[in-house]
């Protein structure tokens, strides 16, 4: 029974299936007219949100609120945290105010670790600084397994600045743990230094896109940033989006089965084409919805272990 | 997700039907035997199962009009066998096939701080769906009356039906809502110590009912990694 | 004032029991049974006795931060870790970048009375690295500076280094490189390596560390002057070290007992108590450090002793100060890596934390065995004592230990600055 999720190394095999499992039963609630359960009624979830991200944000509501649970939101623009007020004086707070669980984003890495020290309740990472991601790699884990009906055995490319992704590094971790095989590629300048040593089993490292592409069942898309290029990670975007980004030609390069994944905001043109972000291929749009019911299912874990 | 991997390891036993209530009674020493792994003494044969499924399908019969109208939902785990096995007697004494479906209450239970994580079951309507049905909701063991009360909200939540019954196996008392079945396999008195498992073939591989007292000898045998299954 | 003090029975490094006869700030006496009328007597009985230990690198925050250490606090912290010197380094607020505040501290330390605190000079102005300060005025202050550094920066521009290393030729002086090339650090938050690739923070690699020491070991080799190398955390630079040795270059080099005892793997769950600058390296680096202390590639020990306030180490890693608490438990420590593993003797101990450091800071009242005529700063230590660290036990005014929990061999008993006890039966005279 695991009581935070701060990283996907935090889920073994078998939890990690179990969320998704739940995520599937969350999911078939979604259809209905009654969308919502009585699961967390009394509980209460609060998001602590340091870094604008209203997609992720109204996910972890939409999931809350889903289960019943009061929602508390405190975001950067308009609360104390913006005035300053310490992490660990906000924890304090929450404390006091009886959070059962918060979902914390932050663009320092190590916070939600910070914070679950502090507090006695559940503590959710919903991305911190350039580490990891969780329930972002279990939603791309579930819309895998929606489109291709299985995890294990997949081979993904996760392409892009790995160095500076959270997604990369949650993904990197959970779809090992569920018998993937994962490439990551990217310029040199963007695969962490020594990252080779630090692979889990099953996890390789490539430069060359088109020579992994024909062995893909998923490519994943890296949001790529302009200052990387200004901090001289690679020339030009022009040049970047020549050999790491995804276009027609290369998206032909797949196999057929095979699906695009980004988890979102997308720059047309520079990693992704738009042609292949609004292909049938793209799984973009699911990859959102899926982030409820895997939300759901997390919140409903977390709290469940906190009895 | 292997359920019992994340259930919490459950601290002395009191009663392990899943709405156990949480007060003991003295130990009872009972002779014990071993059915599937589990230990306990057979109140309930494969042969009286069969006759007393035969019964309240009979039953339901009588009280639904020949079950016309009627759709059956088994709570997971073991109401589900129940249920299909009762749509099947029905169909074999009238030639009727009742739609069978099936109701997950997990996500209903007011006990998850109590007793933490459990995995989801499916929930699966028929297809012609409950609205302006009879539903007759189908469990093994009738216990608190917490699962069924989960049960009833569960259902409001997919449907309108004209008329809700309960069916159970056993009912071995201690009720703590107002809560009563329509339809009793058997009446079993018991004290809270003591816990009562029902097996069943497409489950355990073998039809009993069991009746074991909690943690007489440190292990009861019924507290294993299989009691996350076991239904009221 | 006069006071006589006898102790009895302690075994010097490398030698027998010897009673010791200290009176008006001297030993008087060495040798077996010494007249013991007038004196108070300490019996020493299965206790090491070592010269005062000297601290090459200490940050005692006063001027300019008061609420994370004082000059007087971090003097006692100091001897109670057996410490009778300690040099201040230059980071204050205002820098240590003139004759003015130099002596401001260099007073500060005499008030309290504890420990000799010698102030390091800034190298250049405001630490900006732009323009020298005036060294000179510093060197021939009251507080004759003889040790400058920009510690906490490096001294990045070659040019400038250059003649900061010249210049101070003029006073026998010594720049004490703190070697980071910032182009190659810039965000960095821990040793870069498979670590920091997991954690998501970024690194600051070895190289950036032996870049600036290779390239100033070869600058002092071209001018004649005295380099030394604060905390030095690599392999890499053990290796440019030893070679630059080779060539007779005159330099020295410290290495903190952090660095000695804890790696990398202590940042995984993110608690800024383990952020220090340098990095907390690998266990291979470890090895290192510890094998070039034994063989002199490394002269000294030197504690970095950084005190922060709780709130600048009660956040997230990434806002969080670098810096470590160091002075009560750097014995200790060194004992542990050092000694234990049977890499070096008190002796060694002897030279690395007192001896040695006292020669590169100019401090002659320093670093002396007790004999007949030499100023009494001594530490009496009991190699046989354990003792855990409580960070609330700690007379620092911060807690930022990283040894929080930590059962650590030995204990000071006490510390003589001058012929007066600063500690004794292991508490602070005041
Ligand atoms: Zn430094």
């Amino acid at each position: 029974m695991i009581k935070h999720l701060l990283s996907a190394d935090d889920l073994d095999r078998d939890t990690a299936i179990g969320i998704l499992d739940i995520a599937e039963r969350m999911a078939a609630t979604a259809g209905r007219e009654i969308k919502k359960l009585p699961t967390l009624r009394g509980r209460t979830v609060v998001n602590l949100f340091y870094e604008d991200s209203t997609r992720t944000r109204i996910s972890f509501e939409a999931a809350a609120k889903r289960l019943s649970a009061d929602v508390i939101t405190f975001s950067a623009k308009g609360s104390s945290v913006s005035k300053g007020e310490s992490l660990k004086d906000t924890a304090l707070t929450l404390q006091a105010m009886g959070a059962d669980a918060v979902a914390i984003r932050h663009p320092a890495a190590g916070a939600p670790h910070r914070l679950a020290g502090w507090i006695s309740g559940s503590v959710l990472n919903a991305g911190d600084g350039t580490h990891e991601h969780p329930t972002q790699a279990l939603l791309d884990a579930y819309t895998m397994r929606s489109r291709l009906g299985h995890v294990e055995g997949l081979r993904v490319a996760i392409v892009g600045d790995v160095l500076h992704s959270r997604v990369a590094r949650s993904n990197l971790s959970l779809l090992t743990t569920l018998g993937a095989e994962v490439i990551l590629v990217g310029p040199p300048t963007l695969l962490p230094v020594g990252f080779e040593k630090a692979l889990p089993p099953g996890a390789s490292i490539s430069y060359d896109l088109d020579a992994v592409l024909p062995k893909c069942d998923v490519v994943m898309m890296l949001r790529v940033q302009r200052e990387r290029m200004i901090d001289s990670y690679f020339p030009s975007e022009r040049e970047y989006s020549r050999r790491y980004g995804l276009d027609r030609r290369r998206m032909a390069l797949l196999p057929e089965h095979a699906i695009v994944m980004h988890p979102g905001p997308m720059n047309r043109g520079i990693e992704i084409s738009s042609q292949v972000a609004d292909s049938a291929r793209s799984t973009v749009v699911e990859q959102v919805a899926n982030g409820v019911s895997v939300r759901m299912a997390v919140l409903y874990l977390l709290l469940g272990g906190n009895a | 997700m292997a359920g019992h991997a994340r259930h919490p390891a459950r601290k002395p036993v009191h009663g392990t039907d899943r709405d156990a209530p949480s007060e003991t009674s003295p130990l009872q020493h009972v002779k014990s035997n071993t059915v599937s792994g589990i230990r306990g003494r057979t109140i309930l044969t494969a042969a009286d199962l069969g006759r007393i499924v035969d019964r309240m399908a009979h039953q339901i019969l009588e009280k639904t009009d020949g079950a016309t109208n009627t759709v059956l939902l088994g709570i997971p785990t073991r109401g589900v066998p129940l249920a299909a096995r009762l749509a099947a007697r029905i169909e074999a004494f009238e030639g009727r096939r009742v739609p069978c479906g099936t109701l997950d209450v997990t996500l209903y239970r007011d006990d998850l701080r109590l007793r933490g994580t459990r995995a989801v079951g499916p929930t699966a309507v028929p297809e012609d769906g409950i609205d302006a049905r009879r539903v007759i909701l189908v469990d093994d063991v009738l216990f608190s009356g917490r699962t069924v009360r989960a049960a009833l909200d569960a259902l409001s939540d997919i449907g309108r039906p004209s008329q809700v019954q309960l069916a159970v196996l056993v009912d071995r008392g201690h009720r703590e809502l107002p809560i009563r079945a329509d339809y009793v396999g058997k009446n079993m008195p018991t004290s809270r110590a003591e816990s009562v498992r029902v097996l069943l073939r497409e489950v355990d591989g073998v039809d009993a009912v069991l009746l074991a007292t909690a943690n007489s000898d440190g292990h009861s045998g019924v507290d294993g990694p299989r009691s996350e299954r076991r239904s009221e | 004032m006069t006071s006589t003090w006898l102790i009895r029975g302690a075994r010097m490094p490398g030698g027998g029991p010897t009673d010791i006869l200290i009176r008006d700030g001297v030993t008087v006496e060495v040798g077996t049974v010494l007249d013991s009328r007038g004196a108070t007597v300490i019996d020493a009985d299965g206790l090491i006795v070592l010269p005062g230990l000297v601290d090459l690198h200490t940050h005692l925050r006063e001027p300019g931060r008061e609420d994370a250490e004082t000059v007087e606090t971090g003097s006692r912290a100091a001897a109670l870790g057996g410490y009778t010197a300690v040099c201040a380094m230059a980071n204050t607020d205002p820098v240590a970048d003139t004759a003015g505040v130099v002596e401001q501290v260099w007073r500060l330390g005499r008030d309290a009375g504890l420990v000799d605190v010698q102030p390091i000079g800034a190298v250049t102005v405001g630490l900006r690295g732009e323009q020298l300060a005036e060294l000179g005025a510093m060197a021939t202050s009251a507080a004759r500076v003889r040790i400058f550094s920009d510690d906490g920066h490096c001294v990045a521009d070659p040019r400038l280094m250059r003649r900061a290393l010249e210049y101070v030729k003029a006073f026998d002086g010594v720049i004490a490189q703190h070697a980071e090339e910032p182009r190659l650090t810039v965000g960095a938050q821990m040793h870069e390596g498979e670590v920091s690739a997991r954690l998501g923070l970024t690194g600051w690699p070895a190289v950036a560390e032996e870049a600036i020491i290779a390239r100033d070991v070869l600058l002092a080799g071209h001018v004649d002057s005295r380099l030394h190398i604060c905390h030095v955390s690599t392999a890499g630079s053990v290796e440019i070290l030893r070679w630059a040795k080779s060539k007779g270059w005159r330099v020295t080099a410290e290495v903190t007992p952090h660095h000695l005892l804890l790696t990398e793997e202590y940042v995984t769950g993110y608690d800024p108590v383990f952020k220090v600058n340098p990095p907390l390296r690998t266990a291979a680096d470890v090895a290192a450090l510890r094998q070039a202390l034994a063989e002199g590639v490394i002269d000294v020990v030197a504690t970095d002793h950084a005190p922060h306030a709780v709130e600048d180490k009660e956040c997230e890693w990434a806002y969080a100060r670098p810096g470590m608490l160091g002075l009560q438990t750097a014995l200790s420590v060194v004992v542990k890596t050092m000694v234990e593993p049977g890499l070096l003797d008190w002796d060694g101990v002897a030279d690395r934390m007192s001896r040695i450091p006292a020669r590169i800071a100019g401090l002659t009242d320093h670093g002396h065995d007790p004999a007949p005529g030499v100023p009494a700063n001594l530490t009496l230590v009991d190699p046989t004592a354990r003792v855990r660290v409580d960070p609330s036990q700690l007379a620092s005014l911060s807690r930022n230990t990283p040894y929080a929990g930590m059962d650590l061999p030995c204990q000071v008993v006490a510390t003589f600055l001058r012929g007066e006890p600063t500690v004794l039966d292991g508490k602070a005279v005041r």
